[in-house]
C-alpha cells in the first residue's frame, strides 16, 4: 500500500509545484486551475492510501517473501455473465443520439439506463450468475 | 527463502481462493453461448478480444482514409475527392486513429487482457464496468463514423476541433454533433477502463507481486490509467462546453459573446498532450517486454524504467501549450523547458532498451523485429519532437508537414510496437502462433514503408508545405516528394493486408503451447488461452520475472526485495 500512496502523492506534489510556478509566472487561469485540480485528483486517493498504509499490516501482495498460500481466502465476487452493461451501454448510446437527432431519443435512452441501473443493482445484491 | 530454492515440482498447490473461483468457472459451460455470450460476458479476456478486433478494424478504416488522402496528394491538383470530402477524410483519419484505434487498442485490448494475467489476478476489479467500457467504445465508434451517412457529411474541422471553426455557424450539421457524441462515449469508456486498471493493479495482485516486481507493461499501464483519470474528464468537460456553444447559445468559445476561443485550445491540449503519453506509454511497455524476452535478459535498469515512466507522467501535465506556441498568448519559456525536459526520461528509456539488448542472446522473431523497428522509428520521431519544443523552430514549422512527419514517425513507431505485441501475445490470447515468414515480410513492408512515408514529409515541411491542404503548387520536387510519401503509404497498406492474410493463413494452424517464447512474466505461466479466472496455479513470485525463475532455476534473477547476499548468486550464475 505504501508504494501506491507514494506514487500518487509524488505525482500530486510535482503537479502542485508545477502549478505554483506556472500560475505565478504566466498569470493564465485555465491551465492553472486544471493543474491545481490535477494535484487534488492525485492527493485525494493518495492520502487515502497513505492513511491506510500506516494503519494496516502489509498485505500478501506487499510482502516480498509471501507464499501463494497467503493469498488464500475470499478474493471477491466476479460475476460470470451479465446483460446489464450492454443494456446500460445501449441506453447511453441513445442518450447521446438525443444530443444529435432530437430529444425524443431520450425516451428509449433514459428508459434503458434506468432499467439497467435497477437490474444491475438487483443483480449485485443477489450476487449475479456465474 | 527455502521455498524458492526447492525444485519447481514442490511449488505450492493452487491457492484455495483460485480453486473456489475455478469451481464457479466450470458453470461457464452452462452459460449463454454464441452472440448472447459475447453480449453478456464479463470475462476480461473476451472483452479484451472484442476490443482487439474492433480496434484493428478501426486501424483498417483509418488506414483506408489515409490511403485516399495520400492518393489525392499524389498529383498537385488531385481530383480524387472534393475539398469538402478531403476535410472530412483528414478529420476522420485523425479521429479514428487517435480516439478509436491507438488508445482503445492499448488500454482496452492488450492491457485489458494482459494486466490481470501479468499480476496474477482472476479478472479486472470491476468486470461489469469493464464490459460497459467496451459497449461505450463500440457505440462511440459507430456514432462518430455514422457522420458519413448524414446529409452534411462527417465532422470536417480537423481532429482538434478548434474554436471558432467548430461552432454552429462555421460547421453546421449533424456530422460534427455525432463527432462530439462519439467522443463523449469513448471518453467515458476510457475513464472507466482507467478506474478499472488502477483498482486492479492496486488491489488484485498475487501474493509476493510487490509494486516493484510488476512487469514494465503493467507499470506503464498503471501510469497510463492515472493519466487517463487526469486528462479525459477535461476533454469531456470541454466537449460539453462546445456542445453548449453550438446548441444552447452559450459563448464560452466565441469572441462576440465575450468568450475566449483560445480557451478551447487550452482545454483540448490539456487533455491532448497527456493523451500523447496515454497512447505512447502502453506501447513503450509492450516493446520493453518483447525486447527483454527475445534478448533472453531481464529488463535493463528496471527501476530506472519505472521512474522514467513516472517522470513522463509528472511532466506531461505541464507541456500542453507547446501545441499553442503560435497563438502568441502562452508562456513560451515554461512550456519549452518542460517539453525539452521530457526528452530526459524518454532518453533513459531508449538507453535502457538498448541496454536490454546489449550482449543478449537475441532471437530475431517477428515480434522482436517489430520492437527494434519501434525503437528506431520512435527515436526519429522523438528527436524531431525536440526541435519542435523550441519556439523559434516551431514558429517556422508550425502547421507544416514537418509536424505531420514528426507525429507520424511517433505513431507509426507505436503501430510497429503494437503489431509486435500482437505477434508476441497473440499466441497467449488465442492459443495459436502467427506465421513467422509472413510476419517478417509484414515487418519489412511496415518498417520501410514508414520511413519512405515520413521522410519526404520532413523535407516538404521544411520547404513550407502546409498540412491539411488538398492541392499544392506545381513543383517537380514537391510532386516527387509527395509521390514518394504516397508510395510509402502504399507499402504500409500492403503490410496491413499481409497481417490480415497472416491471420487467415495461421488460423488455428500452429498450436502455441503455454510458453512458446520461453518468456519471463506471469502471463506465460498459465495455459494458452488462459482458463476462466486465469490461473490453475501460481508460482512463487520472487522477482519481476517469476515464470523465468520457475523454468530456469539454474539462473534465477533475484530481483528487488531479496536479501543482499543472494545477489551474489545472481552475479555468479549470469
Amino acid at each position: 500500500m505504501r508504494v501506491e500512496a507514494k506514487v500518487l502523492l509524488g505525482l500530486g506534489l510535482f503537479f502542485g509545484l508545477m502549478c505554483a510556478v506556472y500560475w505565478n509566472w504566466s498569470l493564465e487561469n485555465a491551465g492553472g486551475v486544471m493543474m491545481f485540480a490535477g494535484m487534488l485528483l492525485c492527493f485525494l486517493p493518495g492520502s487515502y492510501y497513505y492513511w491506510w498504509s500506516r494503519r494496516m499490516r502489509a498485505r500478501p501482495e506487499d510482502d516480498p517473501n509471501a507464499t501463494q498460500g497467503q493469498g488464500a481466502g475470499f478474493v471477491g465476487t466476479f460475476p460470470g455473465t451479465s446483460i446489464w452493461p450492454f443494456t446500460l451501454g445501449m441506453g447511453a448510446f441513445f442518450v447521446v443520439l438525443a444530443l444529435v437527432f432530437g430529444i425524443w431519443f431520450l425516451v428509449p435512452g433514459l428508459g434503458l439506463v434506468v432499467w439497467a441501473l435497477l437490474g444491475g443493482t438487483a443483480e449485485g445484491r443477489r450476487g449475479g450468475k456465474y | 527463502m527455502t521455498d524458492l530454492l526447492d525444485p519447481p515440482v514442490q511449488l505450492p498447490p493452487v491457492p484455495p481462493a483460485h480453486e473456489a473461483i475455478e469451481e464457479h468457472g466450470h458453470d461457464e459451460h452452462h452459460g449463454p453461448t454464441g452472440i448472447l455470450k459475447w453480449i453478456t460476458t464479463t470475462d476480461h479476456k473476451v472483452i479484451g478480444l472484442s476490443y482487439t478486433i474492433t480496434s484493428v478494424i478501426m486501424l483498417v478504416i483509418g488506414g483506408a482514409f489515409a490511403e485516399i488522402l495520400r492518393a489525392q496528394l499524389a498529383t498537385p491538383n488531385g481530383t480524387l475527392v472534393s475539398f469538402a470530402q478531403y476535410n472530412e477524410l483528414f478529420t476522420m483519419h485523425g479521429s479514428v486513429m487517435i480516439y478509436l484505434f491507438a488508445g482503445p487498442f492499448a488500454f482496452g485490448a492488450l492491457a485489458n487482457i494482459m494486466v490481470p494475467i501479468q499480476i496474477g489476478a482472476p479478472d479486472m476489479a470491476f468486470p461489469r464496468l469493464n464490459a460497459l467500457s467496451y459497449w461505450l467504445y463500440l457505440t462511440g465508434a459507430i456514432t462518430m463514423l455514422s457522420g458519413f451517412f448524414t446529409a452534411g457529411g462527417a465532422a470536417n474541422f480537423g481532429w482538434v476541433a478548434y474554436a471558432p471553426l467548430s461552432n454552429s455557424v462555421n460547421t453546421p450539421g449533424a456530422g460534427a454533433d455525432l463527432w462530439i457524441g462519439g467522443l463523449l462515449l469513448t471518453g467515458f469508456s476510457a475513464i472507466f477502463t482507467g478506474v478499472n486498471l488502477c483498482a486492479t493493479i492496486f488491489y488484485l495482485r498475487a501474493p509476493g507481486m510487490t509494486m516493484f516486481r510488476m512487469p514494465i507493461f503493467t507499470w506503464n499501464m498503471l501510469v497510463t490509467a492515472i493519466l487517463i483519470l487526469l486528462a479525459f474528464p477535461v476533454l469531456t468537460a470541454g466537449l460539453i462546453m462546445l456542445y453548449c456553444d453550438r446548441h444552447f447559445g452559450t459563448h464560452i468559445f466565441s469572441v462576440q459573446g465575450g468568450g475566449v476561443p483560445v480557451l478551447w485550445q487550452h482545454i483540448f491540449w490539456f487533455w491532448g498532450h497527456p493523451e500523447v503519453y496515454i497512447l505512447a506509454l502502453p506501447f513503450f511497455g509492450m516493446a520493453t517486454e518483447i525486447l527483454a524476452v527475445f534478448s533472453r535478459k531481464p529488463v535493463f535498469g528496471y527501476k530506472g524504467m519505472v521512474f522514467a515512466t513516472l517522470s513522463i507522467a509528472a511532466l506531461s501535465l505541464g507541456v500542453w501549450a507547446h501545441h499553442m506556441f503560435t497563438t502568441g498568448v502562452v508562456l513560451l519559456p515554461f512550456f519549452s523547458i518542460m517539453s525539452l525536459l521530457i526528452a530526459v526520461p524518454t532518453g533513459i528509456k531508449i538507453f535502457n532498451w538498448i541496454g536490454t539488448m546489449w550482449r543478449g542472446e537475441i532471437w530475431f522473431s517477428t515480434a522482436m523485429l517489430m520492437a527494434i523497428g519501434f525503437v528506431v522509428t520512435f527515436l526519429i520521431g522523438g528527436l524531431t519532437g525536440i526541435y519542435l519544443a523550441s519556439p523559434p523552430l516551431d514558429f517556422f514549422t508550425h502547421d507544416t508537414y514537418f509536424v505531420v512527419a514528426h507525429f507520424h514517425s511517433v505513431v507509426m513507431a507505436l503501430v510497429l510496437a503494437g503489431m509486435g505485441a500482437l505477434y508476441y501475445w497473440g499466441p497467449k490470447i488465442t492459443g495459436y502462433l502467427l506465421n513467422e515468414r509472413i510476419g517478417k515480410l509484414q515487418f519489412w513492408f511496415l518498417f520501410i514503408g514508414t520511413q519512405v512515408f515520413t521522410f519526404p514529409l520532413y523535407i516538404l515541411g521544411l520547404e513550407g508545405m502546409p498540412r491539411r491542404v488538398a492541392v499544392y503548387p506545381h513543383d517537380p520536387q514537391w510532386k516527387f516528394l509527395n509521390d514518394l510519401s504516397t508510395f510509402g503509404a502504399v507499402l504500409i497498406g500492403v503490410s496491413t493486408i499481409l497481417f490480415v492474410v497472416n491471420v487467415a493463413v495461421s488460423w488455428k494452424r500452429y498450436p502455441a503451447g503455454d510458453n512458446p517464447w520461453d518468456a519471463q512474466t506471469l502471463e506465460w505461466f498459465t495455459t494458452s488461452p488462459p482458463p476462466h479466472h486465469n490461473f490453475y496455479r501460481l508460482p512463487q513470485i520472487r522477482s519481476e520475472r517469476p515464470t523465468w525463475d520457475y523454468n530456469h532455476p539454474e539462473h534465477r534473477s533475484l530481483g528487488h526485495g531479496t536479501h543482499p547476499e543472494e545477489h551474489h548468486d545472481e552475479v555468479s550464475s549470469s
